[in-house]
């Protein structure tokens, strides 16, 4: 791993009279990663996230940030040191998204005018439109609001980002892509982001390390998402990873080698029912609207997920299995038609490369 | 034929009322400043312990009962007891009505500032406010809404409650009301009584523009919590057309 950013040494939450909130807790975080804390409720995760800037003070041990003991450091300059979101946004109401964003900047003694320009451009940024600057929290949707909470963290380009269940109030489908945008965004900036959620399929999306908490606040293992899904180190994990951590592990194998067939393509469903066999309805442009069945009289069926090429066997196997025709669609970059896959063949490379795993170890 | 009411409407009609120094414009004027004696001395002690107590939540309990008990002294009690031990003159009534001021000033202050949404504080100083920065940038503008109920509740208590003055005697419009009663002149009393009345409808309409123009534009928008008649007077700004169901 890269080198560490965090460091945890033997830190204790302990609460008055109960159980430790954090027991021990020895690890580091790598630079310019995204480790994610992840567990069931009471495990301690947030508490180990919001020690790092100081919003819950250790009992005993040491953080340090960059080789320095936060204790050391006055806690309202850390924390502006740090981006910091959370599950509700916690945006301000009584101020504009604009003056949100600028929130930090602004406590650093940035001039109002610098740190709106600022604000304007991490809208872009965080895919919202500027005209979005203006309003106020309470007019935006949940999604938005968390976006803009993402921008504030941005603003005032804190090394560290500290993201406390960011994503957890939003609909699966909002969530999915405010994942892919976080992604999209640590591809350009390479933050060192602390993650905390409850969910492992999150968790193994986003994280490069993953750190699966246990009730009582004890690290039950911390490794790559990759090994956590494969090998967890203990009954605890396993159960907590669930019953679907294979189906959920080949998310981590790409499915270049898949065989894509010719499928029948037809440009209205009636058409189909001449050929007694599925076909694949397409659009003026080439791209699936959905299935025509061979019998008669059914008209358009809905399509399955769509495997885009270069996707992993997760996705592979889930466009054969969503599909109506058991046939997986596959489509290229543009979402153009390119053939169908069939599940057989994804199983059979499933077990290929559990092959070539084993061999190599 | 006369009765009360006419003769009451006559009494305040009366030109010959209103001027001279026990005129109603003056009697009115020196209401004014009794009341806003007591309501100066009153914001400057409820308002910041309201404000150390609702940031803090420390004294949380001392302070509603002191509060409540405070509440439950008599007035006209608490005015003769404070002649008796301090003697005539202004400042003794005005501190007994202080005593009465600070329990709603207190309660309101304090229930603004814990009526603030914990995330956003919480928010607020995981982006590095100092507390007094989280107590000034982000409780009070937040919590005005409910501090103003409070304060307007408190204005309108003193004006009426102030009167009681000019039983030590003092001057106010309460005049009229001890006067009247001492000399059977119930006209005078009734008239006095609506002078009052009226006085307490003007100030809080003055109050109620003031936190039209006070409040932060982005918690109009936002129904939540808050005083409830104060905010309904609050027009909703040219956004809040675009709110349909984002919440």
């Amino acid at each position: 791993m890269a080198e560490a950013m965090i460091e945890f040494q033997s830190v204790t939450k302990q609460y008055q009279g109960g159980q430790p909130a954090v027991d021990g807790l020895s690890m580091s975080i790598g630079k310019g990663a995204i480790t994610v804390f992840v567990g069931p409720s009471g495990c301690g995760k947030t508490t180990s996230l919001r020690m790092i800037n100081r919003m819950v003070e250790p009992t005993s041990g040491t953080i340090t940030v960059d080789g320095r003991d936060v204790s050391k450091e006055p806690a309202a300059r850390l924390r502006r040191s740090m981006g910091y979101v959370m599950q509700s946004s916690g945006l301000m109401p009584h101020r504009s998204v604009l003056d949100n964003i600028a929130t930090v900047p602004r406590l650093n003694g940035v001039s109002k005018g610098v740190a709106r320009k600022r604000a304007a451009e991490l809208l872009d940024v965080v895919g919202l439109a500027s005209a979005l600057g203006k309003r106020y929290p309470s007019q935006l949707s949940g999604g938005q609001q968390q976006r803009v909470g993402v921008a504030r963290a941005l603003a005032a380009d804190p090394p560290v980002l500290l993201m406390d269940e960011p994503f957890s109030a939003v609909d699966p489908v909002v969530r999915d892509e405010l994942q892919q945008e976080l992604l999209r965004l640590q591809r350009e900036l390479a933050k060192t982001i602390v993650f905390v959620t409850h969910d492992i399929d999150e968790a193994t999306v986003l994280g490069d390390k993953v750190a699966v908490f246990a009730v009582g606040g004890k690290l039950a293992q911390y490794a790559a998402p990759e090994e956590i899904l494969r090998a967890p180190a203990n009954d605890f994990v396993a159960s907590f990873v669930g019953r679907d951590r294979g189906f959920r592990h080949l998310a981590f194998n790409a499915a270049e080698s898949i065989r894509v067939h010719p499928v029948k393509t037809v440009e209205a469903p009636e058409l189909a029912a001449e050929n007694r066999e599925w076909a694949v309805v397409l659009d003026a442009g080439s791209r699936p609207l959905g299935w025509a069945s061979p019998r008669d009289g059914t008209g358009l069926i809905p399509g399955g997920s769509l495997f885009r090429r270069g996707d992993t066997l997760r996705r592979a196997l889930d466009a054969a299995l969503s599909s109506p025709s058991g046939l997986g669609v596959v489509v290229d970059d543009d979402g153009k038609l390119a053939g169908v896959l069939k599940a057989e063949e994804v199983l059979a490379l499933i077990e290929e490369t559990r092959h070539y795993r084993e061999d190599a170890t | 034929m006369s009765n009360i009411f006419t003769d009451t409407v006559a009494w305040l009609t009366d030109p010959a009322h209103w001027s001279g120094s026990d005129g109603i414009a003056t009697r009115l004027l020196e209401h004014l400043q009794y009341s806003g004696l007591v309501l100066v001395i009153a914001v400057a002690i409820a308002v910041p312990v309201g404000l150390f107590i609702g940031h803090t939540g420390h004294g949380r309990v001392v302070a509603v009962a002191v509060a409540g008990a405070l509440r439950a002294l008599p007035t006209l009690g608490l005015l003769v007891l404070f002649a008796l031990l301090a003697g005539t003159g202004l400042m003794p009534p005005v501190w007994a009505l202080v005593i009465l001021t600070v329990p709603p000033l207190l309660a309101g202050t304090y229930a603004g500032i814990s009526s603030v949404e914990p995330t956003v504080v919480d928010a607020a100083r995981a982006m590095g406010m100092t507390e007094l920065q989280v107590l000034f940038r982000v409780e009070v503008p937040n919590g005005l809404q409910v501090m103003f109920g409070g304060f307007r509740t408190a204005v309108l208590q003193v004006i009426a409650t102030v009167s009681v003055v000019a039983y030590l005697p003092l001057g106010g419009l309460g005049r009229y009301l001890f006067d009247g009663l001492v000399l059977q002149d119930f006209p005078r009393m009734l008239g006095g009584s609506l002078l009052i009345a009226a006085l307490a409808i003007a100030v809080d309409l003055v109050l109620a523009a003031a936190q039209r123009l006070l409040l932060p534009p982005g918690l109009s928008i936002d129904s939540r919590g808050g005083h409830k008649a104060a905010g309904d007077l609050a027009a909703a700004p040219a956004g809040a057309a675009v709110q349909g169901g984002t919440v």
